[in-house]
């Protein structure tokens, strides 16, 4: 299986003493908006390119077999994408891909004029931003609603003349609110205002065009869609610029240097034709099981964040008054339940999440709030488990449910 | 007890070593760590609340086969011990802040996150031991006389030490080392933490740093001077002047060192007055006290009828000097006779009641009494 608990049978590296945490129930995990696990039928395809010599610029035998096999997931990624192979770069990450767009467009700008973002970026488009303004541009933020959703308008009124860049991703990583990306591409495109979606969240749980979008650059991850960790895509409309972050060889025509991780690449082309084939599939399963959830949180008490924005199948933010978040999470943890509260610090505790302060929630109703994050592997068997551990763990820091059990 | 217990971990060799120790118990073990002061931009290594520490004590969860988590407890951190500290240079004491945050922290808020979190059993790596008394739990000295934290854990109570356990407080520092060696914990070479841990650098320049980052929490009260005094006014015991040297809270009562004056004989620092940003001077024999009056007197267990004898120690490094202690204020305060006369009563200091290796209470010094 693959979601079993990597801390099922794990023995210490040095000693074989006892196993000191022992699951109370079947481990499952709910964590897919940080990483999915691989299909098995990536992993798969996946295996026989790690033992192999495989570099795709390499004009021998070896070099075309890995070069066809880079190709054809190229494609499979553009056909998921419903755009063209040549429009795909393939980078090492989602986080690669975002900086390569801004730095790009800063360096295109000579850094000079206006940056617009999301105040709910992720923060691989807020830091480059950033070191965009220290380099001189002029950076706005556009504010969200207590939804987490951005106000078109709002933005739109932000991004005037001399702006060089719009970034707005497809879905919050944390809420999982869809933002008006098509509506500020609209505009945008009309201004001649280039547009940046982070569409990492999105691509392989929602069908995804970013021709249909009209914007000008979408990044994509592997990881979030059932691939493997260390490949990404950056889509860039036909004709618009680029400038490449990483220099080297000619890799990617040009756009990214660096010898392709073909095993990696093959693996993610699998997952994207999994994610086109299956993705209807997926998403009305996934819808159902959220629902299942959403319904059994608020039995118990507990609050779901933005439950009426639109928003991604399969990501559900919630809160137990009173609770903090942290613990609950802890408790979840030592009965083998994997969820979320936001972005970890270097230190691994859980660090204020900007994304919950842009939504305007208090500190404190930000600290108790954890994510949930479905995928195709859940079933409905682990969400009533989830629930039923919901109920215990969340009563054990002191929750009262809404509905008692009628007996 | 079969019960989940919890383990604090810092990242350091001790509390590494603890947590390795529970772990081969038939008992499950969590490993805990707290982000207290986060300074994630500077480089600093071997102190117990930096970030880079953190990873340590994961990594050491790791090889113990534990589950680890960090807990943020900046804002009570900072609330409980680092305002406190900052609060008592200005008012010209030198403070204790690693006893501060063994009360107000680490036994009190971290037991109740670790309660939360399903552990009734709290393990540090403290060299103290805890044994059953007649009366309930008693907390003496570690068998380690030179690693002993006794000195830093008076404040607690009977009720937090029913559910603490010191793994170390029976052992050797070397067989600690050891012990890390043959676990082959990635710690076991890490070198000692002595200075205040979220002190990177000198005493004066984070008071000042801390005054200057939120005036209006440190605008001078009670008569201080506050961070900026500039240069105190050193005055001999006739309150004649021999010079100026740094800010009154740059110094301590008994320090010989650094006075920024040089007289015909060696001088200590016998009294501060943070109202005038004074600073008295004098030969050794007029750092001499006969006792002190402290504050917040505090017994682990049932208080002394009257007047109780104890060996006190007032400052951690201190080896104890035969006394009397007389409660005093309805027992919040407490005046302390010794049994000969004693050097460098600091107020801010603690000072500590032992009766063998027990540790019967003790006190926050106010003033010491003169001879």
């Amino acid at each position: 299986m693959v979601n079993s608990c990597p801390r099922g049978p794990v023995q210490p590296q040095h000693y074989n003493g006892p196993v000191t945490f022992a699951p109370r129930d079947r481990p499952a995990y709910f964590d897919h908006n940080a990483t999915s696990p691989p299909d098995p039928r990536v992993v798969e395809a996946m295996v026989p390119w790690l033992g192999r010599a495989a570099n795709a610029s390499a004009v021998h035998a070896w070099g075309q077999a890995a070069r066809d096999a880079v190709e054809r997931a190229r494609a499979e990624v553009a056909e998921l994408l419903a755009t063209e192979p040549a429009q795909v770069v393939l980078t090492g990450s989602a986080t690669e891909a975002n900086n390569t767009v801004l730095a790009s467009c800063g360096r295109l700008a000579g850094h000079e004029g206006r940056i617009v973002v999301s105040a709910v970026e992720h923060p691989s488009v807020l830091r480059p931003a950033e070191r965009l303004a220290a380099d001189g541009m002029e950076l706005v933020t556009a504010p969200c609603d207590g939804a987490g959703r951005v106000a078109a308008e709002a933005l739109l009124a932000a991004a005037g003349t001399g702006t060089r860049l719009v970034a707005l991703m497809l879905a919050n990583n944390e809420v999982g609110t869809l933002q008006p990306v098509g509506r500020v591409a609209e505009v945008c495109r009309e201004r001649g205002v280039p547009v940046l979606c982070d569409a990492v969240q999105a691509v392989g749980r929602l069908p995804v065009s970013p021709a249909a979008l009209g914007v000008d650059y979408l990044t994509v991850s592997a990881h979030k869609l059932g691939g493997p960790q260390g490949v990404g895509a950056l889509w860039i409309r036909r004709g618009a610029p680029l400038e490449p972050l990483l220099l080297g060889g000619r890799q990617e025509r040009r756009r990214r240097a660096g010898t392709e991780p073909v095993a990696a690449v093959v693996g993610f082309g699998v997952a994207a034709a999994l994610a086109r084939t299956e993705g209807v599939a997926r998403r009305s399963r996934c819808e159902a099981l959220r629902s299942r959830l959403e319904a059994g949180v608020e039995r118990l008490g507990g609050r779901v964040h933005a439950a009426t924005a639109p928003r991604l199948p399969n990501t559900t933010h919630l809160a137990f008054p009173g609770v903090v978040a942290a613990d609950l999470l802890i408790r979840l943890d030592l009965a083998g339940f994997a969820v979320s509260n936001g972005s970890a610090c270097a230190a691994g505790a859980t660090a204020p999440s900007h994304v919950l302060a842009a939504m305007g929630l208090e500190p404190r109703e930000a600290a108790g709030s954890i994510r949930v994050s479905l995928g195709p592997g859940n079933d409905e068997t682990e969400v009533d488990a989830l629930l039923a551990a919901l109920g215990r763990e969340s009563a054990a820091l002191g929750v009262r449910p809404a509905v008692e059990e009628v007996r | 007890m079969n019960g989940r217990v919890a383990v604090a971990m810092s990242g350091g060799l001790d509390s590494s070593v603890t947590a390795w120790l529970l772990s081969r118990e038939e008992r499950p073990v969590i490993g805990l760590s707290m982000l207290l002061w986060d300074r994630s931009g500077e480089a600093v290594h071997g102190r117990c609340c930096g970030a880079l520490d953190l990873g340590d004590a994961k990594r050491v969860a790791g090889q113990c086969g534990i589950p680890h988590y960090t807990l943020r407890m900046e804002e009570e951190f900072r609330r409980h011990v680092v305002d406190p500290f900052v609060d008592e240079y200005l008012a010209g004491r030198t403070p204790v802040p690693c006893t501060r945050c063994n009360t107000w922290i680490k036994f009190d808020l971290f037991l109740d996150r670790a309660r939360a979190l399903g552990a009734e059993t709290v393990a540090t790596g403290h060299y103290a031991r805890i044994v059953e008394g007649r009366d309930g739990p008693e907390l003496h000295t570690a068998r380690d006389r030179e690693k002993d934290q006794s000195y830093y854990l008076f404040e607690m109570t009977p009720e937090q030490l029913r559910r603490i356990r010191f793994p170390l407080g029976g052992m050797e520092k070397s067989e600690t080392r050891r012990m890390a060696r043959e676990a082959g914990l990635v710690v076991a070479e890490k070198g000692e933490s002595m200075e205040i841990c979220f002190v990177p650098g000198g005493v004066r320049e984070f008071v000042e740093e801390q005054a200057a980052e939120r005036p209006e929490r440190f605008a001078p009260a009670g008569g201080a001077a506050g961070a900026g005094a500039g240069p105190a006014r050193i005055v001999d015991r006739e309150g004649r002047g021999l010079g100026h040297g740094e800010p009154y809270y740059r110094y301590t009562v008994g320090q010989r060192r650094g006075l920024g004056v040089s007289a015909g004989e060696r001088l200590y620092v016998l009294g501060i007055d943070a109202g005038r940003n004074r600073v008295t001077v004098g030969g050794r024999e007029a750092l001499a006290a006969s006792g002190l009056e402290g504050r917040d007197l505090h017994w682990i267990g049932a208080p002394p009828e009257g007047v109780r004898e104890v060996s006190v120690r007032i400052r951690s490094r201190h080896p104890g000097v035969a006394a009397t202690v007389r409660p005093t204020a309805a027992g919040r305060r407490a005046e302390v006779r010794f049994a000969e006369p004693q050097d460098g009563v600091t107020p801010g200091q603690a000072a500590v009641f032992y009766d063998g290796t027990r540790v019967l209470g003790g006190c926050w010094i106010d003033r010491s009494l003169p001879v």
